[in-house]
C-alpha cells in the first residue's frame, strides 16, 4: 500500500498531543513500516480526540500527521473524523458548551437555557458553515451548540462543557443555567446536582453506589469488593459459566439476550485470542443508570469484567465510554490503574495463572456506536457502522476475534450472581425475570433518578416511590424505553416491570427508561424531538433507516402544523408502511426500531389533541 | 463443484435446491433463475448489503435478510416475493426515487412500476442545494424543515479536471465507488464515505479536489457506478448538449495496446469518437477493473494530444 499523504506539518501543540498518545515518532522520513502503522489503526480516534481535548478542533496539519503516524488514508480517517459530533472539524473557540435539548431536559427548561446561551454568544455552532471560521461569526471567547442526551435527565436541564488545552477541562453537569454554563467554560469546578438513587427492594446493584466509598480500591473492598473474583476462581470457568446461565440473566442494554449463552460461545473458541468488551456507550435518551455505576462503582465493572475473561478464556478487556462521560472515564481510568499497581489486573491476577487486562476507549458522539459491531468497528478505528449479522460478535467480534460484549448493568448483576449463587439471585423478581433491575425516571417525577426494582413491581409503584408528578397533577402518559419504545397509557400503570410482564403488554423494558409525562409535556413536540433524534443519530449506511428517519421527520413536521397531505388517514398509512419496512429491511436496531415509539404513540395516546387536519 | 466441497439443501418459494457450502441465497436464487433485484452488489465487489433492495424473508428470522451477502443454511426455507418483502422493495425504491436522482440507474423505473412505488409520495422534491453545503454539515445536527418538501440529495456537479465527473445528486451511497478505489480493486483509498445518516457522503480528505487528492485516475470507480453518478467527462458533455445518442454507438471490443498484461476493453464509440471504456466484470485479467491509461488514454485516437 502505497499511500498518498497529506504533507503539512502539525502545530508543535498538535504534534506532542499526538506524540503523548503514541510515543515519538519513528525516526526517518518514511516513519513507521506500513504493517506496523496499519495494527495502529484502532487509536484513530483516541488520536482525534487527543487533537480536540488539545487545540479544540481537528485541523488539516493535526489530521495528516495522525494519518502518517497511524498509516491510514487521509480520506478514510476524514470519513472517521466526519463521523462523530463531538469532532469539529473547523476551528472554534478552545471553550464549548454542549447544551442538551432532548426530551428529558426539554421538560425542565431547556430551550430556555438555548435562548439564553444564544444571546451570549451567538447561535448555535454547528447550524453555522464548517468552513468559515469562528471569528468572522462572533468574537466571544466560547461557542455551544445544541446536544442529544447527555444522560443527566436526573439533573435536567445539562450540558457538557469542555475547555480544550494542555491540561483540558471537560465536565459534564446538570442543574446548568447560564451562570453555570459561562463558570464552566471559564474553566472553573462546577458543583453537581442532586439525584435519586434509591432501591425499593433488596439493595444490590446499587450496594456499592449508594455508600459513595467505592471509587477507590480500599472502599471497594471494603464494602466486599472482589469476593465474587475469589469465588469464581474456586468456581472454575465452567462452574462460573453454569452459574450465570442458572440465573437466567441477560443482557441490560435492551436486547435481553442470555449472558449465559454469550459467554458459553465464546469459551468455545479454545486457542484463538478473546475479548471482553464492556459497552458503556449508554446514549439512549432519558437513560442514565449506567453513568451512575461507573461514576459509583468503578470496581465493580473491572471486577465483573475479569470474571467474564477468566470464565471464557478472553485475556484483553475493553471498556468503550460515551465521550460524553468525563466524570466516569476519570474513576475508570484511576480504577483501571489501582487495580492493575495491586495485581488484580495484568499477567498474574491475584498471584494465580490468569491474565486480563483493559483498556478505556472513549466514544466521541454517537449514539450509534452502542450497537455492538458499530461500537467493535468504532474500536478497530473504523467509521461507527453496524456489520451485518451473522457472523454475531461472539463468534467473529473485535479483529475478528471471539467477543463477549456486555453492558455495564449486566456485568455488576453478575458479580451478585456469581458470588452468591443463581439460587439467591433468583430470591427476588418473578420466575421469568429474576432478581433486580434499574430504571431511570426523568420528566416530570417529584424525584428523578435511579432506582433499583425487584422485577415485577408495578410501573405504578415506581412512579409513586419516585415522589410521583410535582403538585400531585394526573399522568398523562409514560414514555418506557425509547428505542424500541412505546409509550404507556394512564390506564395500564399498574403494568408489572418483568420481562414477560412488559412482552404481555407488547412492549420491552427497553434499557429502563421511565420518562413521566404530564399535561406540560406536549406530545407532538417531544415525537418530533425524538424523530429528529433518529435522524441524526442514523449512521447512513442503509437506505431504509439513512432516509426513512428523514421521512418520518419530515411527515411529523407536517402533522404538527396542520398539513397533513391528502388528509391524516394517508400520511398516518405513509407512517405504517415506513415503519413496518424499517423494521424489517434496515441493518441495525437503530432502523429498525426508529419509528417504534412513534408509532406507539399515535396507537396509545392522541398526539393530535383531538386535531384531525 | 469439486467433490470435496459440501453442498447445502434449501428451499426457496417453495421449491428444493442444492447449493455449495459459501453459497449466497443470492446465488441460490440465481441457480434457480429466480430474478432478486440488486443496486449495491457487483460480481466483482465484496457485498456491503446497504441497499436493501435485495431483501428476502426468511422463516423463523425477525427481520428480512439481505440475499446479497446472506450465506445459505441447510434447511433454510426463503420466500422472494413474499407481502413483507414487496412492501420493504417498494419503500427502498420510493426512499430512494424521493432522495436521489435514480433516471439512470438502469431497471429503477421497470422495478417502480413492479413493486408499484411512488417516490412522489412523500411530496415535492425540495430545491438543489447550493455548491459545499452538504459537505459542511456536522454529524448529528441538521436543519429542521417544516416537512412541505422531500429532502433530497441534489446538489451541483463536480467537474474538477478532464477525465470524468462527479453528478452526486445521482448518488445513492451503495459503496461500489468506495470498494473499487480500497481493497476490492486499487488500493488507492482516495475516497470514503464521510458524514453521517442523511449527509452522508463519498468524499476525498477534506472534501479536497479530486486532482489534488490521491486519486489516480484508473476510473475503476466509474466502471462500477450503478446511477451515473460517476461519468466519462465525454459522456457527460454529450449528455449535457443532448447528443447523447445510443443508436448512433457502437462498442466494439478488444485488447488493450498498453502493457503485457491483456486487459479486454469494450470501447463504445458515438460518432468516431470514444466515449466510455469499461472491461467485463467477469474477466479473467480485468475482473472489470482497468488502469489511467487503459480507461482514458485514448485522446490519440482521436487525433488529439494525450491529456
Amino acid at each position: 500500500m502505497d499511500l498518498q499523504h497529506l504533507t503539512e506539518a502539525p502545530s508543535d501543540a498538535e504534534r506532542s498531543a499526538i506524540d503523548a498518545l503514541l510515543g515519538p515518532a519513528e525516526a526517518g522520513e518514511h516513519g513507521p513500516t506500513p504493517s506496523v502503522a496499519r495494527a495502529r489503526r484502532t487509536f484513530l480516534l483516541p488520536a482525534l480526540l487527543a487533537l480536540q481535548n488539545r487545540v479544540g478542533w481537528i485541523s488539516r496539519g493535526g489530521l495528516g500527521y495522525v494519518c502518517r503516524r497511524l498509516g491510514v488514508p487521509p480520506a478514510e480517517a476524514w470519513g472517521v473524523a466526519t463521523f462523530y459530533a463531538l469532532l469539529a472539524l473547523g476551528e472554534r473557540p478552545a471553550a464549548f458548551a454542549h447544551v442538551c435539548d432532548d426530551i428529558a431536559c426539554a421538560a425542565r427548561g431547556a430551550e430556555e437555557l438555548c435562548g439564553a446561551l444564544e444571546q451570549r454568544f451567538g447561535p448555535c455552532a454547528s447550524s453555522a458553515h464548517r468552513a468559515e471560521p469562528h471569528a468572522q461569526r462572533t468574537s466571544s471567547s466560547a461557542a455551544w451548540a445544541r446536544s442529544p442526551c447527555l444522560g443527566l435527565c436526573d439533573q435536567a436541564p445539562a450540558a457538557l462543557v469542555t475547555v480544550a488545552g494542555t491540561t483540558p477541562v471537560e465536565q459534564a453537569f446538570g442543574g446548568a443555567t447560564l451562570a453555570r454554563v459561562e463558570s464552566a467554560l471559564e474553566g472553573r469546578r462546577v458543583a453537581a446536582a442532586s439525584f435519586a438513587l434509591e432501591s425499593m427492594g433488596p439493595r444490590r446493584l446499587l450496594a456499592r453506589a449508594t455508600a459513595k466509598e467505592a471509587v477507590t480500591l480500599d472502599g471497594y473492598r471494603k464494602l466486599g469488593g472482589y469476593r465474587a473474583l475469589e469465588r469464581a476462581f474456586e468456581l472454575g470457568p465452567e462452574g462460573v459459566r453454569k452459574e450465570v446461565g442458572a440465573s437466567k440473566l441477560v443482557g441490560r442494554g435492551g436486547a435481553a439476550f442470555p449472558t449465559g449463552r454469550k459467554w458459553d460461545a465464546v469459551a468455545r473458541h479454545v486457542g484463538k485470542q478473546r475479548h471482553v468488551v464492556c459497552n458503556a456507550d449508554e446514549s439512549e435518551p432519558g437513560t442514565f443508570k449506567d453513568r451512575v455505576l461507573l461514576e459509583q462503582d468503578p470496581f465493580a465493572v473491572i471486577e465483573s469484567m475479569t470474571i467474564a475473561g477468566f470464565a471464557t478464556g478472553a485475556t484483553r478487556g475493553w471498556i468503550y465510554l460515551r465521550g460524553e462521560y468525563p466524570l466516569a472515564a476519570e474513576r475508570l481510568s484511576n480504577a483501571i490503574a489501582s487495580a492493575r499497581a495491586a495485581g488484580w489486573l495484568g499477567a498474574r491476577i491475584a498471584g494465580r495463572d490468569v491474565a486480563f487486562d483493559i483498556e478505556l476507549r472513549r466514544g466521541a458522539g454517537a449514539y450509534i456506536c452502542g450497537e455492538e459491531t458499530a461500537l467493535l468497528a468504532s474500536i478497530e478505528g473504523f467509521r461507527g457502522e453496524p456489520r451485518t449479522k451473522p457472523p454475531f460478535p461472539v463468534d467473529v467480534g473485535l479483529f475478528g476475534q471471539p467477543t463477549v460484549i456486555n453492558n455495564v448493568e449486566t456485568l455488576v448483576a453478575v458479580l451478585d450472581v456469581v458470588r452468591d449463587g443463581a439460587s439467591s439471585y433468583a430470591s427476588v423478581g418473578t420466575p421469568g425475570s429474576p432478581g433486580t433491575k434499574l430504571f431511570c425516571l426523568s420528566g416530570r417525577v417529584a424525584r428523578p433518578g435511579v432506582y433499583e426494582v425487584p422485577f415485577g413491581t408495578p410501573l405504578s409503584a415506581l412512579i409513586e416511590r419516585a415522589g410521583g408528578v410535582p403538585g400531585g397533577k394526573p399522568i398523562t402518559g409514560v414514555l418506557l424505553v425509547v428505542v424500541a419504545g412505546s409509550f404507556v397509557s394512564p390506564k395500564q400503570l399498574d403494568l408489572p416491570l418483568s420481562f414477560e410482564g412488559a412482552r404481555a403488554a407488547g412492549t420491552t423494558l427497553g434499557s429502563g427508561v421511565v420518562f413521566v409525562m404530564d399535561d406540560s409535556i406536549e406530545l407532538l413536540p417531544l415525537l418530533r424531538r425524538i424523530a429528529a433524534f433518529f435522524r441524526d443519530e442514523s449512521c447512513g449506511q442503509c437506505v431504509p433507516c439513512r432516509v426513512g428517519t428523514v421521512r418520518q421527520e419530515e411527515l411529523l413536521a407536517r402533522l404538527a402544523r396542520g398539513a397533513a397531505r391528502g388528509g391524516l388517514e394517508t400520511e398516518q398509512h405513509l407512517l405504517a408502511e415506513l415503519g413496518q419496512a424499517m423494521r424489517d429491511a434496515s441493518i441495525c436496531g437503530l432502523g429498525q426500531t426508529a419509528s417504534s415509539a412513534i408509532e406507539s404513540a399515535f396507537v396509545q395516546l392522541d398526539p393530535l389533541g383531538g386535531k384531525r387536519s | 463443484m469439486s467433490d470435496a466441497q459440501r453442498t447445502i439443501e434449501l428451499e426457496i418459494d417453495g421449491r428444493k435446491t442444492q447449493v455449495p457450502e459459501g453459497a449466497t441465497l443470492l446465488q441460490a436464487c440465481q441457480a434457480l433463475s429466480i430474478d432478486v433485484p440488486t443496486f449495491c452488489w457487483a460480481a466483482n465487489l465484496t457485498p456491503v448489503n446497504v441497499c436493501r433492495i435485495c431483501v428476502v424473508e426468511l422463516e423463523g428470522a425477525r427481520t428480512l435478510v439481505p440475499a446479497c451477502s446472506r450465506k445459505a443454511e441447510a434447511g433454510m426455507v426463503v420466500k422472494t416475493e413474499s407481502e413483507r418483502v414487496k412492501l420493504s422493495r417498494k419503500l427502498v425504491l420510493e426512499l430512494l426515487g424521493s432522495s436521489v436522482d435514480m433516471s439512470l440507474a438502469p431497471e429503477f423505473r421497470s422495478l417502480a412500476t413492479k413493486y408499484d412505488a411512488h417516490p412522489e409520495r412523500f411530496g415535492p422534491r425540495a430545491p438543489r442545494a447550493p455548491s459545499g453545503e452538504r459537505e459542511s454539515a456536522h454529524a448529528g445536527h441538521h436543519h429542521v424543515d417544516d416537512g412541505a418538501h422531500a429532502a433530497n440529495v441534489a446538489q451541483p456537479m463536480k467537474v474538477d479536471n478532464d477525465l470524468f465527473v462527479r453528478d452526486y445528486e445521482k448518488c445513492m451511497l451503495c459503496y461500489k465507488c468506495v470498494e473499487a478505489c480500497g481493497t476490492d480493486a486499487q488500493n488507492t483509498f482516495a475516497i470514503a464515505i464521510a458524514g453521517r445518516g442523511f449527509d452522508a457522503r463519498i468524499a476525498t480528505e477534506l472534501e479536497t479536489p479530486l486532482p489534488d487528492s490521491a486519486c489516480v485516475f484508473c476510473g475503476n470507480c466509474v466502471g462500477v457506478c450503478p446511477t451515473g453518478a460517476l461519468m466519462f467527462k465525454a459522456e457527460s458533455d454529450l449528455r449535457d448538449t443532448g447528443a447523447w445518442d445510443e443508436s448512433k454507438q457502437k462498442v466494439t471490443d478488444t485488447i488493450c495496446p498498453y502493457c503485457g498484461v491483456g486487459c479486454q476493453l469494450s470501447m463504445r464509440v458515438q460518432d468516431n469518437k470514444i466515449v466510455r471504456v469499461t472491461s467485463p466484470a467477469d474477466h479473467s485479467v480485468t475482473a472489470g477493473h482497468l488502469c489511467i491509461k487503459g480507461r482514458f488514454g485514448w485522446s490519440f485516437v482521436e487525433g488529439g494530444k494525450p491529456k
